[in-house]
């Protein structure tokens, strides 16, 4: 086995990872973006995207993944997450009361449609996946430690 | 009915582990057991006989739907508790980092 | 609703196996196919939302759990005063179950929930928020505090791991960082 095959899971681990990481996390994106007309939404979405990356982590090892998306960058979607949620739910002031639905309802069973609540499942599905993220991050990075210290 | 008892059955399963069991990992597993019975009761009063998935089709009428309101409930306490869980996890490690061992009786230092 | 009392029973057994054995590892297997059972019945009783984010988070906790327990064998302690303990704990379990079944000959019987709000939200969802997905309605437009409300607990979570696990204290103006002990 070369050098650069020394860090995490074996050979094989590795090349099914490469295969199909893409397609669980646009399943991920599938699943937040149509939230409103089939069953899923912005929580399942949020963790299948983290799962997309932690997938990632465990086959090729934290630098790989942290190429990808660093402990900063989870913290500041999470945030961004937030904010989005929040500033939705402000814009609705413009129409009197705090989560209005100001946006056009648009036409059913179609995928722009329902107002804000497509915008609210991309924030929550950026807030639950970083912050998921950002919590497995950190018990991986104590683990090595403790095993370093025995 | 019966179906409410073998939840409760569940349920104090979680409470025997947490009561009962000395390692700090069997603690967070009966937490998890008890987060189980209580998310089931509430899916389980949610059904209705012959009901159907909350969501409008575009060919037909549902009439006879679950109620969607413990389900929008559950949907938030289930990634809650997968967050609680973690910290559980998290404070569990320190203390195996700390003591060595994640017997609670072993760990007698425990000051406030 | 055979199948419901099948898998009810499962997750019972699977909940005891876990409960019971000495081994952590194996034990940790045991709750994540209680999980995954859970998530079956969570389909059976017409919950496909709650039914995915189970399975999801279900492996997610699973992860973090070996992650956890692996590389540490570390035998239970049954020493002390066994007997007693177990009977006082039998004693308040079986207390609780008779309370248990005595509050629950109030609600309303499994088939028939009680429906008056969600009565609502059925008839006029459609109409008020243009969503299809009901539960995505009520969780985004009707009853959105509580979303934001769980919105500040996972926040509020994040924040409490990142400040347990991490190792260095802040660092002051002039000072060497040491590694605590």
């Amino acid at each position: 086995m070369s050098r650069e095959h020394d860090k995490g899971m074996s050979l094989i681990v590795k090349t099914i990872t490469r295969l199909t990481v893409g397609l669980i996390l646009l399943y991920g994106v599938y699943i937040v973006m149509h939230g409103h007309l089939s069953p899923g939404g912005g929580f399942a979405g949020g963790v299948i995207i983290a799962l997309s990356f932690i997938n990632i982590m465990l086959a090729y090892g934290k630098e790989d993944a942290f190429k990808k998306l660093s402990r900063a960058a989870a913290s500041m979607w999470e945030s961004i997450g937030a904010i989005m949620f929040l500033g939705i739910a402000l814009l609705g002031f413009t129409g009197g009361y705090f989560f209005l639905n100001f946006l056009n309802k648009g036409e059913p069973f179609k995928l722009f449609s329902a107002g804000i609540i497509p915008l609210c499942n991309i924030a929550i599905s950026f807030k639950v996946g970083a912050g998921v993220f950002a919590i497995f991050v950190a018990l991986i990075l104590l683990k090595i430690d403790v095993e370093k210290k025995e | 009915m019966d179906v409410y008892l073998l939840t409760l059955v569940l349920f104090s399963i979680g409470i025997y582990c947490i009561v009962r069991k000395r390692n700090v990992i069997k603690t967070i597993i009966g937490v998890i057991i008890l987060e189980y019975a209580v998310n089931l009761f509430f899916i389980l009063s949610a059904y209705r006989t012959e009901g159907r998935a909350p969501i409008f089709m575009q060919e037909e009428e549902i009439v006879n739907m679950v109620d969607p309101l413990p389900h929008a409930l559950v949907l938030t306490a289930i990634v809650i508790g997968l967050a609680t869980t973690a910290l559980l996890v998290g404070i569990a490690m320190r203390l195996y980092e700390k003591y060595g061992t994640f017997d609670i009786t072993k760990i007698k230092e425990l000051k406030g | 609703m055979i199948e419901l009392y099948v898998l009810l029973v499962l997750m019972i057994i699977g909940a005891l196996v876990a409960v019971e054995l000495k081994d952590l590892l194996s034990s940790v297997i045991a709750v994540g196919a209680v999980g995954l059972a859970l998530s079956i019945v969570f389909l059976i009783l017409k919950a496909p939302d709650v039914a995915i984010t189970q399975l999801v988070v279900e492996i997610l906790a699973l992860i973090i759990l070996i992650r956890a327990t692996l590389k540490k064998d570390l035998p239970l302690a049954t020493t002390g005063r066994w007997f007693v303990n177990t009977l006082i704990t039998a004693c308040f379990i079986v207390l609780f179950l008779a309370v248990g079944m005595k509050c629950f000959k109030d609600l309303p019987a499994f088939g028939e929930p009680l429906m008056r709000v969600s009565g609502t939200y059925i008839k006029e969802g459609l109409q008020r928020t243009g969503a299809v997905n009901l539960v995505s309605s009520v969780i985004l437009d009707f009853r959105a505090y509580d979303t934001l409300g769980e919105a500040t607990i996972l926040f509020t979570a994040v924040i409490g791991v990142l400040s347990i696990v991490r190792r260095i204290g802040r660092k002051k103006v002039g000072e060497e960082i040491k590694e605590e002990e």
